[in-house]
């Protein structure tokens, strides 16, 4: 269950566990220069959940997906302050190894980005940065991971030809399946079906909702219809004095029938935003 | 009404037809002029062009005989400034495009120090590099001096369009192998360089035949002898530098001219399609 808790003052600093859920943001900000992205985020997630993150453009959700996998270091002149856990692990402490984050916490764009090389070599490219070389392990992964994602039987035939040859659809399977190959424990997804036809986002919608309670999956969508039928729980994200706030979270039934909000009731029900 | 859509309609496909003659007018000029030198050069010099000529020293300053040496010592400066280039280009580049954020002031001023370093005139680079490698480094007048005063002319023209090429790689690339873990070194090597080669090869052909052309640099620095060079300290005479010799400082060299400037000529066009045949097959490959 999701919760948006109060910043408590008995959090001291050196603690790594400052709450049991399994993912918990603390007064998370994030600003680009001198523009405030969001900010005095404390949300908690726990494991095995699927939460989507809904709300208006420009609110601040992508950029709070960034944060999760550290991804926001490649951002010049982006800022991040506050804690972030994820299991026992401190995000924002900066001795953390990045790289070894980023194999746990996944990571899938709104646009398909597939690398321009082989189906194949997709998803063996990053398997083999992590040390995986052994070519009858790799072809026994790729097999596994592309089984999960529905593609096997489409692309069994075809693996040593390019992956920007896939429709879009079959590209952003491709592309959860190079994620689900480093065996992560939190997926991250930035509106995955938003590029796609109503046939393959159904397909992708599908596919998320299979992987609930295998991984911990945030997802941002501005499909209302999609975070209902698939999310466990939500949160609303909301501009509030020129910065992305988060107004609200809780389970899906609680957003969408019972708001505690009245932003949250008015943009659930379709009347603003 | 209707009489003033039927004159704006014949406004639009004047001005259209008159854009179509321009653009092609343009196109056809310009091949023209190109073919007219090449058919020119052909004609004259095809005649002279035998497996001898190619295989032979030149004697009588070049009136008779061939251009072994010529092309030993153009090879061997061409692979003198590619050698020192390529490296250097590359690794500028690099810092520019991926290590450096577009509004850094020390990028700036690299990238305008390169803009205006292309604009130099090749004689001045030919007084530098005989200023600089030929005397103070004390290499006189050699194919080494020549291939790194080369160097130093092609290597703006090289790092911009590699810079280029690299930045033109969509950021998807890097946030995707970002996420996976993928670590910067290997997305350089792995993704990035392999997505840039296409722009990589282009600068290499735009510097080759800058540095294949060259006579003005060279004649500072790599010297007129037209003997054939024993080591790269040797002085040794360019194909351009012969060209030039050939048309304007010796009387009755003109026919070697000729025949000189077409192996020149079928030289560019070999190493241009190989690159770009090369650049294709790297394409298939890295799939």
């Amino acid at each position: 269950m999701t919760k948006t808790s109060p910043a408590t003052s008995s959090i001291s600093s050196g603690e790594a566990n400052f709450s049991n859920s399994y993912l918990v943001t603390r007064e998370l900000s994030l600003s680009y220069g001198d523009r405030l992205a969001f900010e005095d985020v404390n949300f908690e997630v726990d494991r095995g959940e699927i939460v989507a993150l809904i709300g208006p453009s420009g609110c601040g959700k992508t950029s709070f997906l960034s944060c999760l996998n550290r991804l926001t270091d490649l951002f010049p002149n982006c800022r991040v302050s506050g804690r972030i856990q994820i299991g026992s692990l401190d995000i924002m402490n900066p001795k953390i190894d990045s790289i070894a984050l980023r194999r746990q916490v996944g990571m899938i764009f709104q646009k398909p980005n597939p690398f321009p090389f082989s189906i194949w070599k997709n998803i063996a490219f990053p398997l083999k940065e992590h040390g995986i070389k052994n070519r009858d392990c790799l072809d026994e992964i790729i097999e596994r991971v592309l089984r999960d994602v529905g593609l096997w039987d489409e692309v069994k035939d075809r693996l040593k030809s390019s992956a920007l040859g896939l429709s879009g659809g079959q590209q952003q399977r491709l592309c959860i399946a190079r994620s689900l190959a480093l065996e992560p424990e939190v997926l991250l997804m930035d509106e995955p079906c938003s590029a796609l036809d109503p046939i393959s986002s159904g397909i992708v919608e599908d596919l998320i909702a299979s992987l609930r309670r295998k991984y911990t999956i945030l997802i941002v969508t501005h499909n209302l219809a999609q975070a209902k039928r698939i999310a466990d729980s939500a949160a609303l994200f909301w501009v509030q004095n020129g910065s992305g706030r988060l107004i609200e979270s809780g389970p899906v039934e609680q957003i969408f029938n019972a708001p505690k909000h009245s932003i949250t009731a008015a943009y659930a029900s379709g009347m603003r935003g | 009404m209707n009489n003033l859509e039927s004159r704006s309609r014949k406004t639009i496909a004047c001005k259209d037809g008159a854009l179509a003659v321009l653009v092609w007018g343009t196109a056809i000029a310009i091949t023209g002029i190109f073919l007219w030198i090449a058919i020119d050069v052909t004609w004259h010099g095809i005649g002279q062009v035998s497996w001898e000529f190619l295989t032979t020293e030149p004697r009588n300053s070049g009136r008779d005989g061939g251009i072994s040496s010529i092309l030993i010592s153009t090879g061997l400066i061409l692979a003198v400034c590619l050698g020192t280039a390529v490296p250097l280009a590359l690794g500028t580049a690099i810092l520019l495009a991926e290590f450096t954020a577009t509004h850094n002031r020390f990028g700036q001023w690299v990238r305008r120090s390169l803009d205006m370093l292309a604009g130099v005139p090749s004689i001045v680079f030919g007084l530098f590099g005989n200023a600089f490698f030929s005397i103070t480094l004390g290499l006189g007048f050699s194919i080494l001096s020549g291939g790194l005063t080369l160097a130093c002319t092609i290597l703006p023209i090289l790092i911009r369009t590699i810079e280029v090429g690299l930045r033109s790689v969509p950021d998807d690339y890097r946030l995707g192998a970002a996420s996976l873990g993928v670590s910067r070194t290997s997305t350089l090597i792995h993704v990035l360089l392999p997505s840039a080669i296409p722009s990589l090869i282009a600068g290499l052909i735009l510097g080759m035949g800058r540095a294949i052309a060259e006579a003005a640099a060279l004649i500072f620095t790599s010297g007129y002898v037209d003997r054939t060079p024993t080591s790269l300290l040797d002085s040794g005479r360019s194909l351009s530098i012969h060209i030039y010799d050939l048309s304007m400082n010796v009387p009755g060299g003109d026919n070697n001219a000729y025949a000189s400037v077409l192996v020149l000529l079928v030289l560019l066009l070999f190493i241009n399609s190989t690159a770009t045949g090369l650049s294709k097959l790297w394409m298939h490959r890295s799939i």
